[in-house]
C-alpha cells in the first residue's frame, strides 16, 4: 500500500460542524415544547415552516454559488437559523412574515456575506429585526398564554388556518406581551399595574416556565462544551445588576430584575442567540464584554427605547463591535508579559 | 510533593500506549546495512573522519563536529564503510542528505573504551568533554547537543534541573519503557548532570498514565544522595513540551524569545540522561536508542533497543508488518510526527517512535468546512493564542497581523487542528504563514545587505573620483605655476570663446530640416488617414498645423541666424572662386548652345553670341576678382599672420609664445601660400596640356595664366624660404634656456620641411618648372638649418645633463 504523506497532526477528534448545530437544535426542544404548551401549535408551525423555507433558500443559493449542496446543507446551519427565528416569532405570525424573515436571514444576512462563518451579523436576528421594523402590527400581535384563556389553545387546523390567513385570528387570542404591557403602563405605578393586569398578575408563570425550559437547553450545551459560560453568564448578570440598581432606586417606576430576566427573549437570547460563535467576540475576555454589554443594551432599549424587547437590536449592535472587541481583548500569550492590543498589523 | 501548576489548554487524545507495552524491551538484531546521517541533531552536520573502505570498530569515531553546535558520530557496530553519499533521512521534507553507510561484519568488536570510576574527581570541563566525545544530543525532540546544555557559561546560574519523562504524545512508550527498565541509569545520568550544573532542585516529570515508570523512578531516586523529586503530572497533551513542562512543575513561564537556561532552568530528556550515564560510567558513546514500534499494521508492536542507522524497514519486518494494511508511516507521535514515504529511512538519535498505521487508525481527514469561530482551538491552545484569528490571517496572507497575534509563539502541537469541528488543518496554515514570514524576513535581510553594499560601493567610487579630481587640480596648478615661473611673462587671460556661430547655424539648419521632415510625415499620415477614412483626421490636421508652425519657426530662426551670422573672413575667396567657376560653366554651356544653334542655322545665333560675349566678360570679371582676392589674401596672410594664427592655436600657447612665434607663423602662412600657388600652377599646367591636346582657342590665355601662376609660385617659394630662414635665426636667438623639447620639435620640423622641400624640388625639376632653382636654394638653406637645429639640440641636451 502506498504511503500517504500528510503533515501532523495525524489524529483528529471525531466531530463535525453539523454536529454542533444539531446539538443546538436539540437544545431548543425544551423551550419549543414549553412555548407550544402555553401558546398552542403556533410556535411549532412557525419553526417547521421556517425550516422548510430555510432549506429551500439554502439549496437555491448554494446552487447559485455553484457549491456542493449536500456538503453545505449538512452543516445544519440553515435549519438552526430557521429554528431560532421561528421560536422568536409571535405564535400566530402570518406565513409571509416567516417567508420574508427567512429569506432575509438566509440569502441576505448569510450567503451574501459569503456563507457560514463569514456573516458579521446573526442571520436569525437580522431577519427578526427587519420584520419588527417593517411589520410592527404582525410582530407584536402576541397570544395570551393558555393559563388565561377559558377554552384553552387553538387546535392544529385552526392555527394553520390563522397562520396561512384563511381565517382571521379570533380576538380572544390576541394579547400584548408582559413587556409591552409594562411599557405602556402610562401613569400607573408598577404596583398598580401589577394588580390590574391579569397578564402580569397571573400569566407570568408561563414566561417563567418558558425561560426555564430554554435555560435547561442552554445548560445542556454548556455541559456539552458547545460554547463557554462567558457570554450567557455575563449577559444575564449584567442585566440583573442594572435592572436591580434601577428597581432598587425606584420600584414604582422600574420592573424588578426577575421580570426582566424571565420575560421576552432574554434567556433564549443569552443561550441561543448571543452565543452564536460566528458573530460573537472570540476570546474569553472578549466574550465577557460582549455578553455584559448586550445585557446593558437590552435594559437601556427596553426602558428608554421605543421597542418593548431589545434582544435582537442589542445582539446586532454587539455583532458590529465584535471585531473591535477581538482586537482589544486578546489573551496573554505564553511567555509574554502582557497581551498585544489594537489592530496594528 | 511539590505543587503542580497548570498550563492553558491541552487535549486528551486517545492514548494508544498499551499496544507497545505488552511485550518487554527487545534487542533488535544486527541489520545488514546501517545508514548514518551526518546530521542527527540541531546545528551543523558532522564531518566524516573515515574513508570508503575503512574498517571500523564498534564505538569508533567516524565523524567529528563542524562547529560549536555539532556533535561526534560513532560506528554503531564493527564493519566496513562502504559508501558516503546522499540518502533519504528522517525529515519532514523527505529530503536526502549525506550519510555514512556501514556494512557490519557481525562480530560487534568494541573499540577499547573505559569509563570513569568517579566522575566527581573530574573537572567540569573534562566531564563535559567526555559527554561531547560520546556524541550525545537531546533524545526527546529537537536533538540539541547535550554537552552545551550541561556546560553553560558562568553567567547562567541554574536553579532547577527538570527531567522530562512526560511522554505526552499518544502511542509512544520508549521513555516509559526506559524508565521501567533503566531507572538506575537515568538517576546516574542525573547525578552527572547535577554535578555539572549544580541545580538547587531536581524534578522528574512523569504523567500519571505511566504509574510503573513513576514507581521505578521514585525507588531509584531514593538510592541517590541527591534530593530528586518525582512529580506525577495529570495526563494532558502537550505537557511534555519543554515550556509547558516548565510551567507545570515550576509555575514559571519562559519569556518570549528566551531559553529556559536564561531563567535558570535546564530540561533534559530521560533518554539523554541514560546516554550520559553510559558515556561517563562505561565510556560508551551514543550508538543505540530505544524506539517504539507500534501501529495496527504491526503484529507484534513493542519497544526495541535499536542501533542508530538501522533502516525502519528492518524494524517493521522484525515487528511483523502487514504492508497491505499499512497506509501511513509516521515517525514520532501522531500529534507532531511526520510521515515517511519510504521505510529505507534510518533510525537516528531523536527517533523515539515509528507508527505503522492502518487506514482505520488514521483515516483521511474529512474535507474542511467553514470556520464558525467556535473557539475550541482557543480553549486548547497551550500557547494561549487565538488560533481562529491566526487562521484568518494566514488564509488572507495578513502576515503582519498574524505576527502581531504572536504567530511565532505557536509550538505546532496540533491541538487546535485536533479539536476543530470543521476539520480545518490549522497547523498547516500556521506552518505556511511562518515559512512565508521567514522567507520575507530573509528577503528583507538580503535587500538590506545589498543596499549597504551598494552604498559602500557608491561612496568608494565617489571618493576615488574626488581623489582623482584633486590630483588633477594639483597637477594643473603645479603646471601653471611652473609655466608662469619659467616664462616670466604676464599670463594674459583670454575670454571664453563665444559659441561658434557656424555650429549654431548648422544646428538651426538641422532643426529646420527636421521640422520640414516632420511636417511631410504628418501630411502623409493625413493623406493616408483620409484615404482610409480614419476618424482621427482632425487630430492629424492639428498635428500638421503645429508641425507647419514649428517648421516655419525653425526655418525663420535658421534664416535669421544666417543673415545675422558675420560674413566669414575666409569664405569670400571661396565664394569668388565658385562664382568664377559658375561663370565659366555658363560660358561653356552658352558656347555649346551657340554651336548647336549655328549648326542648325537658328535665328537666335546673334542673340546667343551676344549673351556669350556678356557671359565671357562676366567670367573674366569673376576670375579677376578671384585672383585679386587671392593675391590680397596671401599678402594679408604674410603681414597679419600673427593675428590670424591666434584664432587657430590655443589661447594660452599664443599668449605665451607671442614673443617668439611671429616669424614661425609667417613661415607657416607662407608655406601654405606656397602650397596653394603650386597647386594652382599644376592645375593651370594640366589645363594647358588638355587645351593643347584639344586645340582650344584660349590656348594663349591659358599659357599666360600658367606663366603667371609660375611666377606667383616662385615668389611665394622665395618668400617662404626667406621667412623660414628668419624664423630659424629668431629661434636660435631666443633659445637661451635648455628648452630641449622645443629644440627637438624645431629640429624635427626642420627635417620635415627639408624633406618636403626636397620633394617639391624633385617635382619642380620633373616638370621643368622655373621654380626649381629657388627651391634648390631653399633646400640647401634648409639642410644647413637642420644641421644647426640638431646641433643646438645636442648642445642643449648636454647642457641639461651637466645641470642635472
Amino acid at each position: 500500500m502506498a504511503l500517504l504523506r500528510i503533515t501532523s497532526p495525524h489524529i483528529l477528534k471525531p466531530g463535525r460542524t453539523g454536529n454542533v448545530m444539531l446539538q443546538v437544535i436539540l437544545a431548543t426542544l425544551p423551550g419549543l415544547a414549553a412555548l407550544c404548551y402555553y401558546f398552542g401549535w403556533g410556535p411549532l408551525i412557525n419553526v417547521v415552516w421556517a425550516a422548510m423555507l430555510a432549506v429551500l433558500f439554502e439549496v437555491a443559493v448554494i446552487r447559485l454559488r455553484k457549491r456542493p449542496v449536500t456538503f453545505y446543507l449538512n452543516d445544519y446551519s440553515a435549519i438552526l437559523t430557521a429554528v431560532l427565528l421561528g421560536l422568536a416569532l409571535p405564535p400566530f405570525a402570518p406565513w409571509w412574515v416567516t417567508f420574508i424573515g427567512i429569506f432575509v436571514a438566509i440569502v441576505v444576512a448569510k450567503h451574501l456575506y459569503g456563507g457560514l462563518g463569514n456573516n458579521p451579523f446573526n442571520p436569525a436576528m437580522v431577519g427578526y429585526a427587519l420584520l419588527l421594523i417593517s411589520f410592527p402590527v404582525e410582530m407584536t400581535r402576541w397570544a395570551p398564554p393558555s393559563l388565561l384563556t377559558e377554552s384553552g389553545n387553538l387546535g392544529l387546523i385552526e392555527t394553520l388556518k390563522v397562520i396561512f390567513e384563511i381565517v382571521d385570528l379570533p380576538d380572544a387570542y390576541t394579547m400584548a406581551t408582559p413587556l409591552d404591557t409594562f411599557k405602556h403602563k402610562g401613569a400607573l405605578t408598577a404596583e398598580e399595574l401589577w394588580s390590574q393586569s391579569p397578564l402580569l398578575s397571573q400569566g407570568l408563570d408561563a414566561w417563567y416556565a418558558i425561560s426555564g425550559a430554554f435555560a435547561l437547553g442552554g445548560l445542556y450545551l454548556l455541559i456539552r462544551k458547545i460554547y463557554t459560560w462567558h457570554i450567557p453568564v455575563s449577559m444575564l448578570v449584567s442585566l440583573i445588576l442594572v435592572s436591580g440598581f434601577f428597581y432598587g432606586s425606584d420600584p414604582s417606576n422600574y420592573a424588578p430584575p426577575l421580570f426582566h430576566l424571565t420575560t421576552g427573549a432574554v434567556v433564549f437570547g443569552a443561550f441561543f442567540i448571543a452565543t452564536d460563535p460566528v458573530t460573537a467576540a472570540t476570546s474569553n475576555k472578549g466574550k465577557l464584554f460582549f455578553g455584559a454589554i448586550i445585557g446593558l443594551l437590552i435594559y437601556i432599549i427596553r426602558t428608554w427605547g421605543n421597542y418593548p424587547d431589545a434582544v435582537a437590536f442589542a445582539v446586532l449592535l454587539m455583532n458590529l463591535s465584535a471585531p473591535f472587541l477581538d482586537y482589544y481583548t486578546r489573551p496573554r500569550t505564553y511567555g509574554h508579559k502582557k497581551s498585544n492590543r489594537g489592530i496594528k498589523g | 510533593m511539590s505543587r503542580i501548576w497548570n498550563f492553558h489548554g491541552g487535549i486528551h487524545p486517545q492514548e494508544n500506549k498499551q499496544q507497545s507495552l505488552t511485550i518487554p524491551l527487545r534487542q533488535m538484531p544486527l541489520p545488514k546495512r546501517l545508514t548514518l546521517p551526518l546530521q542527527q541533531h540541531i546545528g551543523t552536520p558532522a564531518i566524516p573522519t573515515v574513508k570508503v573502505g575503512d574498517k571500523v570498530l564498534k564505538g569508533q569515531r567516524i565523524a567529528e563536529p563542524s562547529g560549536f553546535v555539532s556533535i561526534y558520530m560513532h560506528a554503531p557496530t564493527s564493519g566496513t564503510i562502504v559508501e558516503i553519499g546522499d540518502y533519504p533521512v528522517p525529515h519532514v521534507s523527505g529530503m536526502s542528505a549525506q550519510c555514512i553507510i556501514l556494512e557490519p561484519d557481525g562480530n560487534e568488536t568494541w573499540i577499547e573504551h573505559q569509563g570513569v570510576e568517579d566522575f566527581r574527581t573530574l573537572e567540569k570541563a573534562e566531564l563535559a568533554e567526555i559527554i561531547r566525545c560520546a556524541g550525545i544530543s537531546g533524545m526527546g525532540g529537537a536533538g540539541f547537543p547535550t554537552n552545551i546544555k550541561l556546560h553553560l557559561s558562568d553567567d547562567h546560574i541554574v536553579n532547577t534541573l527538570i527531567i522530562n519523562g512526560v511522554e505526552c504524545e499518544p502511542y509512544i512508550t520508549a521513555d516509559d519503557m526506559l524508565m521501567r527498565e533503566r531507572a538506575a541509569e537515568i538517576i546516574g545520568g542525573i547525578e552527572i548532570a547535577a554535578y555539572l550544573i549544580k541545580p538547587t532542585h531536581i524534578l522528574i516529570g512523569i504523567e500519571d498514565n505511566k504509574p510503573e515508570a513513576a514507581v521505578a523512578m521514585t525507588e531509584a531516586a531514593r538510592t541517590s544522595k541527591l534530593n530528586i523529586e518525582v512529580v506525577v503530572l495529570p495526563t494532558k497533551y502537550p505537557s511534555g513540551g519543554e515550556r509547558q513542562l516548565i510551567k507545570l512543575v515550576t509555575g514559571v513561564e519562559v519569556p518570549h524569545g528566551q531559553l529556559p537556561a536564561d531563567i535558570g532552568i535546564v530540561v533534559q530528556n530521560v533518554g539523554t540522561m541514560s546516554a550520559v550515564y553510559q558515556a561517563v560510567h562505561d565510556g560508551k558513546p551514543l550508538i543505540s536508542r530505544i524506539t517504539t514500534l507500534t501501529g495496527k499494521a504491526l503484529s507484534s508492536p513493542g519497544n526495541l533497543e535499536v542501533l542508530l542507522g538501522t533502516p525502519i524497514a528492518d524494524l517493521l519486518d522484525f515487528c511483523g508488518v502487514d504492508s497491505s494494511k499499512q497506509s501511513r508511516l509516521v515517525m514520532g507521535g501522531p500529534m507532531m510526527g511526520y510521515t515517511l514515504n519510504t521505510a529505507q529511512i534510518p533510525v537516528i538519535k531523536t527517533s523515539n517512535c515509528v507508527i505503522a498505521g492502518t487506514l482505520e487508525e488514521f483515516p483521511p481527514a474529512p474535507p474542511a468546512q467553514s470556520c464558525i469561530r467556535c473557539g475550541n482551538c482557543e480553549q486548547v491552545c497551550p500557547a494561549e493564542l487565538l488560533p481562529q484569528q491566526l487562521h484568518w490571517f494566514a488564509k488572507g496572507k495578513e502576515f503582519d497581523k498574524a505576527l502581531n497575534h504572536n504567530l511565532m509563539d505557536c509550538i505546532e502541537c496540533g491541538a487546535c487542528s485536533f479539536v476543530c469541528p470543521s476539520n480545518i488543518p490549522l497547523v498547516q496554515y500556521y506552518r505556511y504563514a511562518k515559512s512565508e514570514i521567514r522567507n520575507e524576513q530573509q528577503e528583507q535581510r538580503k535587500a538590506e545587505q545589498a543596499r549597504i553594499r551598494f552604498e559602500a560601493r557608491q561612496a568608494r567610487l565617489e571618493a576615488a573620483q574626488q581623489e582623482k579630481e584633486e590630483r588633477r587640480k594639483a597637477r594643473a596648478e603645479a603646471a601653471s605655476k611652473a609655466q608662469a615661473a619659467k616664462r616670466k611673462a604676464p599670463v594674459t587671460t583670454t575670454t571664453d570663446s563665444a559659441i561658434d556661430p557656424e555650429a549654431e547655424l548648422k544646428q538651426l539648419k538641422t532643426q529646420a530640416a527636421v521640422a520640414r521632415t516632420k511636417l511631410k510625415k504628418a501630411e502623409k499620415a493625413l493623406q493616408e488617414a483620409e484615404q482610409n477614412g480614419a476618424d482621427n483626421i482632425d487630430q492629424l490636421k492639428q498635428d500638421i498645423e503645429s508641425a507647419k508652425q514649428k517648421s516655419e519657426l525653425a526655418q525663420k530662426a535658421f534664416s535669421d541666424a544666417e543673415n545675422k551670422a558675420p560674413a566669414p573672413a575666409a569664405p569670400s575667396l571661396k565664394d569668388l572662386k565658385v562664382a568664377a567657376a559658375l561663370a565659366r560653366t555658363k560660358v561653356s554651356k552658352t558656347e555649346k548652345v551657340l554651336a548647336d544653334a549655328e549648326a542648325k542655322g537658328a535665328p537666335s545665333v546673334d542673340q546667343l553670341k551676344n549673351s556669350l560675349q556678356k557671359l565671357k566678360e562676366k567670367a573674366e570679371q569673376a576670375q579677376k576678382a578671384y585672383n585679386d582676392a587671392e593675391a590680397s589674401e596671401t599678402a594679408g596672410n604674410v603681414s597679419n599672420a600673427s593675428s590670424s594664427q591666434g584664432t587657430q592655436s590655443t589661447a594660452a600657447s599664443t599668449s605665451a609664445a607671442q614673443p617668439i612665434d611671429p616669424p614661425q607663423n609667417d613661415v607657416k602662412a607662407l608655406k601654405s601660400a606656397l602650397a596653394i600657388a603650386r597647386t594652382k600652377l599644376k592645375k593651370a599646367e594640366k589645363a594647358l596640356a588638355k587645351a593643347e591636346e584639344e586645340g582650344i582657342e584660349e590656348l594663349e590665355d591659358l599659357k599666360q595664366a600658367v606663366a603667371e601662376q609660375q611666377a606667383k609660385t616662385d615668389s611665394a617659394a622665395a618668400a617662404f624660404a626667406k621667412a623660414e630662414a628668419d624664423c630659424q635665426t629668431a629661434k636660435e636667438a631666443t633659445n637661451q634656456g635648455p628648452d630641449i623639447k622645443a629644440l627637438k620639435t624645431a629640429a624635427a620640423a626642420a627635417r620635415t620641411k627639408l624633406k618636403k622641400t626636397e620633394k617639391a624640388l624633385a617635382d619642380a625639376q620633373a616638370q621643368g618648372s622655373a621654380s626649381a632653382e629657388p627651391l634648390e636654394k631653399a633646400l640647401s638653406g634648409l639642410q644647413a638649418k637642420v644641421v644647426q637645429a640638431e646641433k643646438a639640440l645636442q648642445e642643449a641636451q648636454a647642457q641639461e645633463a651637466t645641470l642635472a
